[in-house]
């Protein structure tokens, strides 16, 4: 399955724990600023975009245009310089840097230049446009106030779990666990409703014992944890705000 | 990348939370709740078919210090063994990198759901009884507990009282002037353990335990400070919490213990548990108690209600015998 940006840290190429792009944005060392901004754009452009659909309501070209220019900028203008971790969230604080910037936009009015002399990310915005449709999000509602924070919180962690199973995907399949992955994707990733296959099915399917299935999903669960949490570590600058985001986005412990 | 629904996610986000057994003799049955350090799951041990509570640090841990401090907490308990402190039977890390501890499953119900109406002051006292024989075991084994409270205790189906929640526990040094500890045991958690002393490694300033039970000196983070006199602060705010809703207004001494044990300045308090559990055997006894002066008529009263069925007997007799001297002389 082909990547949806050409973006990104999914390959592994960066140490699975302990790194933090977030830090690594405001290196001196150009190709780790570089890595560690590509990271996080691949986290951040669809909920990015999908803000500025809902949030601003900007039609699908507008909000192309601006999301190109915006995550140019972030590369250009070090805007990640002025973040500060002990005072907000990553994801807070470029929905408020996405908030000035298409606002400023809007005044300037100039849209003829944007993107002009910038440079060109390659995104794939039809994908993002299209999950926005299967998602059936009625514009209005998610974007008032009360929701659209939830919104854009749910948009993160779908971007960051759909890197998460890519890479478990990735993964899988050059440790000679296809089926691992296969069963995976049937039982946890995709909508069966009623319909949705037991263990006893998945097993008759792919000609394994039950318990296989069992062990095969534990295994793929497993794998799934340790990556998605190694993609927030990846989003956060401090120990304690990746156990804070752990606990808000994937739930782990509670009260 | 394929799309993930909302359901997708959901189901992705307990994936995530659920702790993987694989590879270990526990069965996950359910989650009962969580602690300061970690979530408490209802376990199967699938070798000795029993029912375990299993508590798990649930959250990523990369410098290791909460797990480190979860296995220490395992490694205290497994040095306390008191009726009234949950045995732990095992503990170590599962597959997905998360630490645990597996200990006994306690069913009953915590201190803070006592029922108002079927809880006597007497069933109450005889439970803080049970709590202060635990907490000076522990305080003779060298060990604080640092966050009593009503939630961190729990009643048994069968009446047995058990202090749980030793995660913030600390290690008392060897300094001389924890005498206030009570005596020492010979078995009790040498200063100098590594492998518990850490637990000690708490930073001056750091405040562990919980607003409204915890003692100034604790509440102000003076670390270096702490002895048994600050669990009995905690103890004190215990008492007056079982004082609480109580369909009889519960009588001055017990008022003047709770008092006395949570006294500002430390010096004010009861030396140890022992001290404070010493008291409330005398109120149950009735006989004085050390925090509640009493004058001469407060004597008379508190010895009238001691004896008070020697003395209705005696006065029954006497006012039997007066009628009958009356009725035979007419």
């Amino acid at each position: 399955m082909a990547h949806d940006t050409e973006i990104g840290g999914i390959s592994g190429k960066f140490p699975a724990t302990q790194w933090s792009a977030v830090r690594a944005a405001r290196s001196h060392d150009p190709g780790e600023q570089r890595r560690a901004l590509e990271t996080i754009i691949a986290a951040y452009w669809k909920p990015i975009y999908k803000y500025i659909r809902i949030r601003w309501g900007k039609p699908v070209e507008d909000a192309k245009d601006l999301t190109q220019e915006f995550f140019a900028r972030l590369i250009e203008k070090e805007y990640l310089a002025d973040f500060d971790p002990s005072k907000a969230r990553l994801r807070t604080f470029l929905r408020v840097c996405a908030d000035h910037f298409v606002a400023n936009e809007a005044k300037a009015a100039n849209r003829l230049k944007r993107g002009g002399g910038a440079q060109h990310i390659s995104l794939d915005f039809p994908l993002a446009e299209s999950e926005l449709t299967r998602a059936n999000v009625s514009l209005t509602a998610a974007a008032s106030p009360q929701r659209i924070d939830d919104f854009l919180e749910t948009e993160f962690l779908r971007s960051l779990f759909g890197l998460a199973v890519e890479e478990l995907r990735m993964f899988c399949e050059s440790h000679g666990k296809k089926t691992h992955f296969r069963l995976f994707e049937l039982y946890d990733l995709e909508d069966g409703g009623p319909q949705r296959p037991s263990y006893a099915d998945l097993a008759a399917q792919f000609k394994v014992a039950v318990t296989d299935v069992t062990n095969y999903l534990a295994f793929a669960r497993r794998e799934f944890r340790r990556i998605a949490l190694s993609k927030l570590r990846e989003m956060t600058a401090s120990e304690e705000e990746f156990r804070r985001e752990a606990r808000a986005l994937l739930g782990v412990e509670s009260e | 990348m394929n799309w993930l629904s909302d359901e997708a996610i959901s189901r992705l986000q307990a994936a995530s939370a659920l702790p993987d057994f694989a590879g270990t003799r526990y069965r996950l049955v359910e989650r009962v709740g969580s602690g300061g350090m970690g979530v408490v799951y209802l376990g199967e041990d699938t070798v000795l078919r029993r029912r375990v509570a299993l508590k798990i640090l649930d959250f990523p841990d990369a410098s290791g210090e909460l797990a480190a401090r979860l296995l220490r907490e395992a490694h205290i308990l497994a040095r306390l063994e008191h009726p009234g402190i949950v045995p732990v039977h095992d503990a170590g890390t599962l597959a997905d990198g998360r630490v645990f501890y597996a200990m006994k499953f306690v069913e009953g119900r915590r201190l803070d759901h006592l029922d108002a109406g079927k809880d006597t002051l007497f069933d109450r006292l005889r439970i803080f009884q049970r709590i202060c024989d635990t907490v000076a075991f522990a305080h003779a084994r060298g060990v604080l507990h640092r966050d009593l409270k009503p939630e961190n205790v729990m009643v048994g189906s069968f009446g047995e009282v058990l202090v749980m929640d030793w995660g913030v526990a600390k290690i008392l040094g060897s300094n001389p002037e924890n005498h206030s500890a009570g005596p020492r045991d010979e078995n009790a958690a040498p200063a100098g353990d590594p492998s518990l002393a850490a637990t000690l490694e708490t930073a001056h300033g750091a405040v562990l335990g919980t607003i409204g039970y915890m003692s100034p000196e604790q509440a102000r983070g003076e670390i270096e400070n702490l002895d048994a006199r600050s669990d009995v602060f905690s103890m004190g705010a215990i008492l007056q919490y079982l004082l609480m809703n109580l369909v009889v207004i519960p009588a001055r001494p017990l008022s003047a213990i709770a008092r006395k044990a949570m006294a500002t300045d430390r010096e004010g308090r009861y030396i140890s548990a022992i001290a404070m559990g010493q008291d409330i055997a005398c109120y149950l006894d009735g006989r004085p108690v050390s925090a509640y002066p009493e004058n001469t008529l407060r004597k008379i009263a508190r010895w009238a209600f001691r004896y008070r069925v020697a003395i209705v007997l005696v006065l029954t007799y006497l006012v039997v015998r007066a009628l009958l001297l009356l009725w035979f002389r007419r």
